[in-house]
């Protein structure tokens, strides 16, 4: 069980977050007129890094706030956890 | 029965408290502090079990957790318990144990024949023999398998006992009491460190409690006792005996199970059987020592052959011999102690030395005291079939390939020490990595991945001197980066005999001719030629040679038998041992009781209950109760005899002719607070939200971004910048998390807050042409006419005077309202429309009878909005604004989704009338057609309709509404039914809606 750092609560338990999915994805602004390929790499595409990620959790338990947790997805190691804006 | 094997005052044993068991039927004594395996060695009894694959008498091996096979099914307090070890199992007055694995007795077992089958048994026959053909497999493979494989029999019955789970945070985790533990616990809980020490056996104290040492001016054990009361008395300290760590997991976490009471013939009222630890430590000290390692030879698993240190063990610990005529084969000093043990007991052992002739403390003080010892001597075979009765010896020369002339000699035990083997279990499990020793022949851990540190002989350091100096450093040193104290203390002087170096050399060639079974993994039976076989057959990776042999598997884990694997693989290979490399080490490294896991999350409490505040009144009215979710929701009222169809039929009716009333406390409500609110809404939904005036409500459909319907609901202003929003029941946790995830982290410039209210309002939908009635009865000082409450209207008043919430919603097609008063109030409430209701003939109605009204009337729900329908798909198209952008509008656009072949709603009703459509039913157009028929839809609901008093059904089928009126089937194979069908509107009642507007 991982142990995350919420940038609002401190360490707690994995077992009071949820996890997100990449953090490095942004969704096209409204309104936009964008191509297929742009939207599908929004809605489907991932990558699935060994390695190095960044990712979205969700303290779900705790202040319902997300964050960002940079992990490495094959050590579990966490190397920083920051608020949505934050950036690496 | 007297007690021949005992000894008359060795061992920790309390020889004043006599204790009775029974084993297989037969009465027996021992004493307070034995485990069943030495109360069972010192009536003499070696024959505890047969094995897994052959069903080979099985004795005992080991003195603890080391035992691969010592197995039995424990009785305790009329429970019956699979797989329990009799090396770690303590007496109790009144214990019963039977043997595992043998039919009809252990003495004669059918399954025995396996043993002298086992040319058909080899490596790999469960894949070979069982394969062909393929019908075999049910009726008779597998029962044969089950009958005769296994560690004992589980129970049917619920296990009574209860398990407990607590969360700890420390400083320093030790696992493990021996010498490197107790100097590292000591050492840093003396620098102020918060410290958990953990020993899996009763007693405290490991190799100290029979190795013959002195630390300070102390022996060993009095070293040990003292520093465990003193560790005890520390207010930063918890220990722990009859607890093992299993499991290290991520980010220095590890779970320990501790026995709290499977020493006592039951467990005493408010207490648990067992108690799971999670602890999450800063630093891990992982002092979890050896096991002593077998050598291989014939027949080597015949019960009364048993690791030397485990003889010494039942000596020193239990006062009992494991035999009176032993047979001692080493390649290593370390069983001279205890031949040397035998010796002191009156006891005459032979010791069998791989080594040419050397000397050291141990060799020279064997000889002072006249044990006859065989350098250069090996055990070729072990002869005896339910206890070893003589060993065939003989020379063996230098280089360990020639034997030289076999002899026979008398002997009741066999104690065989091949070396040590560290226990790395928990250091692998972290992650860290390993390298091969070898000095030591075996793999130690060397880089760590996660805070810990591995000290003592499970770091491959086998003398007491430099364990205790380096485990006082590193209890020292860790200590120190996290209280940032210096109290360091001085490692006590220790006096000790040196060992000479041990033999490389752990298999005993076969004679010319002879086939005598080699076992190297005695709890799966699997020998030497197992593992010849598959490398012949190709195997090459340790882990397939693992899988396909069994070596290493199951309980044991490989405890005794991973070292002697490898080095075998490397020989046949010719590579060495690091080449070959070793198989993962997963958790947990002993059983862990299913139990223990579970915890207290066990039949209704394995998750919540959520009950809404007028529960208590459905229980009294003869609710009957469905889970929805987390909560318990009333599916119908039952009366008298009343089937659910009977009971929901009567509730729709009544919904329909008069009026009625439904919880709906379960609904998801949450606020949505502030000046950007209409933006915000009008983003998540699909329809317009920013013209929606205060006091009004509207209907709302919400996308994911796939364009796949998430979720839907009503929404009310309830003044200029506050919105109350309703989910469905079993998407209210989600769209929360949903509209959280895109007000922080998609627009956080949106100025919007949002919270779930759900529990803060308890909810009643009154439902019937006269429910405009009661509610003008209830409000009586409110407009609640068509006009002063209009459909879709909302009104804030007093109910009695406590503060109500008005909708004029509708989910059952009807004239309807719901109201919501605060959660405290919602028992009053429904018991004032209860009342005033009767007037008007009102019945409280299930979701039953609200799925009949929704269903009949065509409004979607889970079923249909089941997360593969798009708005086109569910009859929603027309809540798509086409002038603003919104969550999943730009997946509207994919081929796929606008295709006319697309599945969409329609509604079904049988030909005959009477015949109920089952859900899940296929549309087909010939219900005979070849197979596979090609499908149209599936029947999502149904429901009998009390309008027309006839089935109804809502499908999803392709081509939609241009279907209507096509006479096809519906086909339920799971149901054998094939039921003639027409296609009508999926609005069978009151298709323009205007009775919710009346
Ligand atoms: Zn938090």
């Amino acid at each position: 069980m991982l142990f995350i750092k919420c940038p609002y609560c401190g360490i707690r338990s994995q077992n009071e977050f949820a996890y997100g999915g990449d953090a490095t994805v942004k969704r096209p602004e409204l309104n936009k007129e964008i191509s297929d390929k742009e939207w599908d790499d929004f809605v489907y595409n991932r990558k699935s890094p060994r390695g190095k990620h960044l990712e979205f959790w969700h303290h779900i338990s705790g202040c319902r706030q997300w964050f960002k947790v940079h992990r490495d997805t094959a050590t579990h190691e966490i190397f920083k956890t920051l608020k949505p804006h934050e950036e690496l | 029965m007297t007690q021949e094997f005992r000894l008359k005052d060795e061992g920790l044993i309390d020889r004043s408290k006599k204790i009775s068991f029974k084993f297989n039927g037969k009465k027996y004594f021992g004493y307070e502090g034995d485990t069943l395996a030495s109360a069972l060695i010192a009536n003499g009894v070696h024959l505890v079990g047969r094995s897994f694959k052959y069903h080979r008498p099985r004795g005992f091996y080991g003195a603890g957790v080391d035992d691969p096979y010592a197995l039995v099914q424990l009785i305790r307090n009329n429970e019956t318990i699979p797989n329990i070890k009799a090396t770690e199992q303590e007496l109790f007055e009144g214990l019963e144990a039977k043997s595992v694995n043998c039919w009809p007795n252990v003495n004669f077992d059918i399954g025995g024949i396996n043993n002298f089958l086992r040319i058909f048994l080899p490596a790999g026959f469960y894949y070979k023999t069982f394969m062909w053909p393929k019908s075999f497999w049910y009726r008779i493979y597998e029962p044969f398998i089950r009958k005769a494989a296994g560690f004992g029999v589980v129970t049917h019955e619920h296990d009574k006992e209860k398990y407990e789970h607590k969360y700890e945070y420390c400083d320093l985790l030790v696992t493990g009491s021996g010498p490197s533990g107790l100097a590292s616990a000591y050492s840093a809980a003396k620098n102020g460190a918060k410290v958990i020490l953990a020993e899996d056996k009763p007693r405290f104290g490991g190799s100290l409690l029979t190795s013959e040492v002195t630390i300070g001016n102390q022996t060993g054990k009095e070293w040990a006792d003292k520093i465990v009361t003193e560790l005890k008395e520390m207010p930063n300290v918890v220990v722990k005996n009859r607890a093992q760590v299993f499991g290290y997991y991520d980010h220095n976490m590890l779970v320990m199970s501790e026995r709290i009471s499977e020493h006592m013939p039951k467990t005493e009222k408010f207490m648990p059987k067992q108690k799971l630890w999670y602890i999450r430590a800063k630093e891990v000290v992982i002092s979890s020592g050896s096991i002593e390692r077998p050598i291989v030879f014939g027949n080597n698993d015949t019960p009364g052959i048993l690791l030397s240190s485990a003889a010494k063990e039942y000596m020193k610990v239990y006062g009992v011999l494991v035999g009176k005529k032993p047979l001692i084969f080493t390649n290593n000093d370390s069983a001279y102690e205890t031949a040397i043990e035998f010796k002191k007991n009156g006891i005459n052992p032979i010791v069998l030395d791989s080594r040419k002739e050397l000397n050291s403390d141990l060799i020279t003080e064997a000889k002072n005291l006249g044990i006859d010892i065989k350098f250069e001597h090996v055990v070729v075979n072990a002869n005896g079939y339910r206890k070893v009765k003589s060993a065939d010896i003989a020379k063996i020369s230098e280089d360990k390939t020639n034997l030289g002339k076999i002899e026979n000699i008398a002997c009741d035990c066999i104690c065989v020490s091949g070396f040590w083997t560290p226990t790395i279990h928990l250091a692998s499990q972290s992650g860290g990595k390993t390298k091969f020793n070898e000095d030591i022949d075996a793999f130690i851990p060397s880089q760590s991945k996660q805070n810990e540190t591995t000290v003592g002989s499970a770091n491959g350091i086998f003398n007491l001197n430099d364990t205790l100096k380096n485990s006082f450093e590193a209890g020292y040193e860790l200590s120190k980066k996290i209280t940032s104290k210096e109290n360091k203390l001085s490692v006590p002087a220790v006096v000790e005999k040196k060992n000479s170096k041990h033999d490389k050399f752990w298999c005993v060639p076969l004679p010319k001719g002879k086939k005598y079974k080699r076992f190297l993994d005695f709890q799966n039976d699997v020998a030497v030629s197992d593992i010849e076989l598959a490398l012949r057959e190709g195997y090459r990776s340790i882990e397939h040679v693992k899988r396909y042999t069994t070596l290493g598997m199951a309980t044991d884990q490989g405890k005794t038998s991973n070292l002697n694997g490898l080095q075998l693989v490397s020989n046949i290979e010719n590579k060495v041992v690091p080449e070959v490399g070793h198989t993962t080490f997963r958790p947990p490294y002993t059983p862990v009781s299913i139990g223990a896991i579970v915890g207290r999350e066990v039949g209704k409490h394995s998750k919540p209950t959520r009950k809404s505040p007028m529960h208590s009144w459905h229980e009294k009215n003869n609710a009957v109760f469905v889970d929805a979710g987390l909560w318990l929701r009333p599916r119908y009222y039952k009366k008298g005899n009343e089937t659910l169809f009977d009971a929901s039929k009567r509730e729709a009716e009544n919904v329909r002719k008069n009026v009625g009333v439904c919880d709906v406390t379960t609904l998801g409500k949450i606020d949505v607070k502030g000046p950007d609110a209409a933006e915000f809404l009008n983003r998540v939904y699909t329809n317009a939200w920013l013209k929606l005036p205060v006091g009004k409500a509207r209907y709302g459909v919400m996308l994911r971004e796939d364009g796949i319907v998430m979720d839907d609901g009503t929404t009310t202003r309830v003044s200029e910048n506050h919105y109350h929003m309703t989910t469905t029941t079993a998407q209210a946790a989600n769209v929360l998390s949903h509209l959280e995830y895109y007000l922080q982290i998609v627009w956080p410039e949106l100025n919007v807050n949002v919270v779930s209210t759900t529990e803060q309002w308890a909810g009643a939908a009154i439902a019937g042409p006269k429910s405009r009635d009661l509610l003008q009865k209830l409000f009586p000082e409110t407009d609640c006419s068509n006009e002063g409450l209009p459909f879709m209207g909302f009104i804030e008043t007093k109910l009695f005077g406590v503060y109500a919430r008005i909708f004029r919603i509708s989910f059952s097609g009807e004239l309807a309202y719901e109201v919501n008063v605060e959660s405290d109030y919602g028992n009053f409430m429904w018991e004032k429309i209860i009342e005033l209701g009767e007037e008007f003939k009102i019945q409280p109605y299930g979701t039953e009878a609200l799925s009949t009204l929704r269903i009949e009337m065509g409004h979607v729900a889970g079923s249909e909005l089941d997360g593969r329908t798009t708005p086109f798909d569910s009859s929603l198209e027309g809540l798509l604004s086409k002038k603003k952008d919104f969550i999943g509008k730009r997946s509207l656009q994919k081929e796929a989704f606008i295709s006319p072949d697309r599945e969409k709603l329609v509604g079904v009703v049988p030909l005959d009338k009477k015949t109920s459509i089952p859900e899940g039913s296929y549309i087909v157009r010939d219900a005979n057609a070849k197979l596979p028929n090609p499908k149209l839809g599936h029947v999502s609901a149904s429901c009998w309709s009390v309008e027309y008093n006839n089935p109804f059904s809502l499908a999803i089928i392709k081509d939609g509404k241009n279907m209507i009126g096509q006479k096809l089937f519906a086909l339920s194979p799971l149901k054998s039914k094939s039921i003639p069908v027409e296609i009508v509107s999926s609005h069978y009642v009151d298709p323009k809606g205007e009775r919710v507007r009346s």
